[in-house]
């Protein structure tokens, strides 16, 4: 609204060149659903008709990891499945995010047992947890909303860029993790939860 | 309507045990037996299907697991239950495979959660688990949360470094 | 998906002599195969999945080509193996109803159904009639919900992405209603043992009849755009064929085994629940092939309808819970305000219904096909063992076979035919 405005009153804008990529990354997300049980269900519902993630610019739903910068991890990962997620999250190409959807990614959700991993914050920096089991699409809308603010206040051109999920500022401009995901901690912030 | 008699009567070498499974029959077979009666309800008596086949820990000394068929005749809608046990000590159970082909996949599952070997089982592998996964889960001394650290978990440390921009132009 | 030349095996080290990879390799390689052609001569190993769209969740097929043609298959399942059967172990009969919604999350009204008919078979429960009758309209509102998820994700995947965002648009309608019947619009925990946990409302019933309404213009709209479709005809018709014989051998229910032209229904041959008052066909076809799969839930659609028009009319007044203090959850007002009612309430939920000693095998005709339950008391309030007969695990089963000698491009259009759920075929 307000670059409508400014275009009209004036004819043009001043802004900085960060505001100006991050304008465009953040309506343009493209998310790679990795959609593992129940949650994908919604996530389709998020994608379909009446939820319609496409007034958000996050439609182009890419199935290969090399295309997209938000991993939605929608669904119990197990023990065994846990490779292949890591694995999809090593390939996609920085600046990436992740949203852990779901209880069962969040912590393990109902499924205590032999099998499952209790929280994907163990393998993944994740940033943004949405709670629900599952979420309701618009709570999924809503973790969508809050990775864009994200990437908003981020400082793509500028050093000590900090992107996606560690809370530490580095030295150069391509995000570099440099403790293990499991010393990451979910609490501080940098990575936000968002309760259903 | 097929009964346990009229296999008896046709048959008087085989031994079984009649059980009642919620209405259903059933039989406790040996396992020198279990071959032999399954092709001939497959045969003689045209039980087809089979639906399901499930082990399960028993926990007692003598004949720890249990193996259990879920046998269906299609046309007369009759539904019967095969049971065979075995030791802890010598989990071996003939397979069914040869009978039903369908057979196949549960019992991969039932040796996955139980640990029965199936002898003559054409590819007796894990079904659920990962492969080097060492024990039994759905057995009774096992515990609900597993052993920690029986399946390691990827670390940032062993991520691919094909896949890792960073160091790509090393 | 990633490409593996043969030669390129013994260097990767993920498929190493002691990797945990080997074992299936070594199942694909050795696999007996009727299909000679090799004109390339130049066989190729190629992984599908556990990430990729057209498995329907963490399927993992590897295939063995040639060119194109399939020469072998092996699946492999447990990437959602979430320990079901050890879980039920550990939790009452009553707690575990949340962790059926979440086995066949496609129908979670009718895993329910199925999962409260084998306890109350073990315990000798008989449920009013009237709770009988919501029970079939729920297992029916089910099918029509994951039949419009099979059929669309089918036509999805041989290219027609418009059927599948119209089936869920229907999918949506179905939430709304499960919505104001169940308070859950997706995981439902709707059924109790001995009835469900509260009456169908005058609401749902309206919303239901309107449903149904608007159901045969949106089947319709599907059939017209897909029943004359050249493209969806020939990619669908004459691939991925299992005849009679090898479908039951298999152990093939559901759909699956109709569309090979055997009539097993377990509504109509074992009658559970109230289906013997009801009246409905048993969609067969005797092609056997990905079409006459996809027909037989096209039809069984129109015949669901059908069903619960009748329920809906014949609806009998009364109870849907059924009247056993010792075993059936009280209603939260009678806890605040009765003291029999507190204690039968505190023992229920700490010690679980106390079932006889024995063994219970039950079945419905879930939309996937038989889902039963067989469980196993030692009289305490947890199950010694609760073993989940999963429709998609077995129908999965046929998959290598039904992929033995298909072109590469079928792959999606059978796995899509057999409609395999994951959370239940992994359990």
């Amino acid at each position: 609204m307000e670059l409508n405005d400014a275009l009209q009153s004036d004819g043009f804008v001043t802004s900085k060149i960060d505001d100006l990529i991050n304008w465009a990354r953040r309506n343009a997300v493209w998310p790679m659903p990795l959609g593992i049980s129940c949650c994908a269900i919604e996530m389709m519902a998020f994608a379909g008709p009446r939820y319609d993630v496409s007034r958000f610019g996050s439609e182009v739903f890419r199935f290969s990891p090399r295309q997209s910068d938000l991993l939605i991890v929608a669904g119990t990962v197990t023990y065994k499945m846990a490779k292949v997620v890591r694995k999809i999250y090593d390939q996609m190409p920085d600046p990436k995010y992740v949203i852990a959807m779901g209880v069962c990614t969040v912590s393990g959700g109902i499924y205590r047992t032999y099998s499952v991993v209790q929280g994907i914050n163990q393998f993944l920096p994740v940033d943004l947890y949405v709670v629900g089991c599952p979420p309701r699409p618009d709570s999924l809308l809503k973790g969508l909303m809050m990775i864009q603010e994200n990437i908003k206040n981020d400082r793509p051109i500028a050093k000590g860029t900090v992107i996606g999920g560690d809370p530490e500022p580095l030295e150069i401009a391509i995000p570099l993790i440099e403790k293990p995901a499991n010393q990451i901690d979910s609490r501080k912030p940098g990575s936000r939860i968002y309760m259903n | 309507m097929f009964t346990f008699e009229q296999l008896q009567e046709k048959n008087p070498t085989l031994h079984f045990e009649k059980v009642d499974v919620g209405g259903d029959q059933g039989a406790i077979v040996s396992r020198n037996d279990i071959l032999a009666i399954a092709e001939r309800l497959k045969s003689e008596f045209g039980f087809q299907q089979l639906l399901d086949a499930l082990a399960h820990d028993r926990n007692e000394k003598k004949d720890r697991f249990e193996v259990t068929y879920n046998i269906r005749n299609h046309k007369t809608m009759q539904r019967i239950f095969l049971k065979v046990r075995c030791d802890e000590r010598d989990p071996h159970v003939p397979s069914l495979v040869s009978v039903w082909t369908g057979a196949n996949w549960h019992e991969r599952e039932a040796y996955d959660m139980i640990g029965v070997e199936f002898d003559n089982h054409p590819d007796l592998r894990r079904m659920y688990m990962p492969e080097e996964f060492e024990y039994f889960p759905l057995r009774k001394d096992f515990p609900l949360m597993g052993v920690p650290g029986s399946i390691p978990l990827p670390h940032h440390e062993d991520a691919d470094p094909r896949f890792d921009v960073a160091k790509r132009g090393e | 998906m990633a490409l593996i030349e043969n030669e390129l095996i013994k260097e990767r080290p993920a498929l190493s002599e002691t990797g945990p990879r080997q074992k299936i390799v070594e199942a694909l390689m050795s696999k007996d195969s009727t299909v000679t052609l090799d004109p390339l001569e130049h066989e190729m190993v190629l992984n599908l999945g556990p990430q990729h769209p057209a498995t329907h969740g963490v399927l993992r097929v590897l295939l063995r080509l040639d060119g194109e043609t399939i020469i072998s298959a092996e699946s492999e399942l447990g990437y959602l193996h979430r320990g079901y059967e050890k879980l039920a172990e550990n939790m009452t009969y009553h707690e575990y109803i949340p962790h059926t919604d979440r086995l066949d999350y496609i129908a979670p009204l009718s895993n329910n159904v199925a999962y409260v008919s084998a306890v109350e078979k073990l315990l000798k429960l008989e449920v009013p009639k009237r709770g009988q009758y919501i029970r079939v309209i729920c297992c029916e509102l089910a099918r029509i919900s994951s039949h419009f998820m099979a059929l669309g994700a089918l036509a999805m995947d041989v290219g027609a992405l418009t059927v599948f965002v119209w089936a869920l648009r229907e999918r949506e309608k179905l939430y709304d209603i499960f919505d104001v019947l169940t308070g859950v619009r997706f995981t439902v925990s709707y059924m109790r043992i001995g009835g469900m946990a509260q009456d169908i409302a005058d609401d749902s019933i309206t919303m239901i009849r309107a449903f149904l309404d608007g159901l045969d213009d949106a089947v319709g709209d599907i059939a017209a755009l897909l029943h004359k479709n050249r493209i969806f005809l020939e990619r669908t018709s004459g691939i991925g064929i299992m005849s009679a014989d090898e479908a039951l051998e298999l152990g093939w229910t559901g759909p699956n085994l109709r569309g090979s032209g055997i009539a097993a229904d377990l509504r109509r041959d074992n009658p559970y629940l109230v289906y013997n008052e009801l009246d409905f066909d048993v969609i067969t076809r005797t092609e056997g092939d990905v079409l006459a799969r996809y027909l037989c839930r096209f039809d069984e659609i129109k015949q669901s309808a059908k069903i619960i028009h009748q329920c809906l009319d014949k609806l009998p007044g009364g109870d849907f819970m059924a009247r056993d203090a010792k075993r059936v959850i009280p209603k939260k007002g009678e806890i605040y305000s009765s003291m029999e009612e507190l204690i039968n309430d505190f023992m229920l939920v700490n010690f679980g219904q106390a079932a006889p000693v024995g063994e219970v095998y039950s079945g419905i005709e879930a939309p996937k096909g038989e889902l039963g339950w067989y469980l196993i008391s030692n009289g305490t309030g947890f199950p010694w063992r609760s073993k989940i007969r999963s429709p998609s695990f077995v129908n999965l089963q046929g998959l290598s076979r039904l992929l033995e000698g298909c072109m590469f491009s079928d792959i999606v259009a059978i796995i899509g035919s057999i409609d395999p759920i994951m959370g239940e075929a992994d359990k």
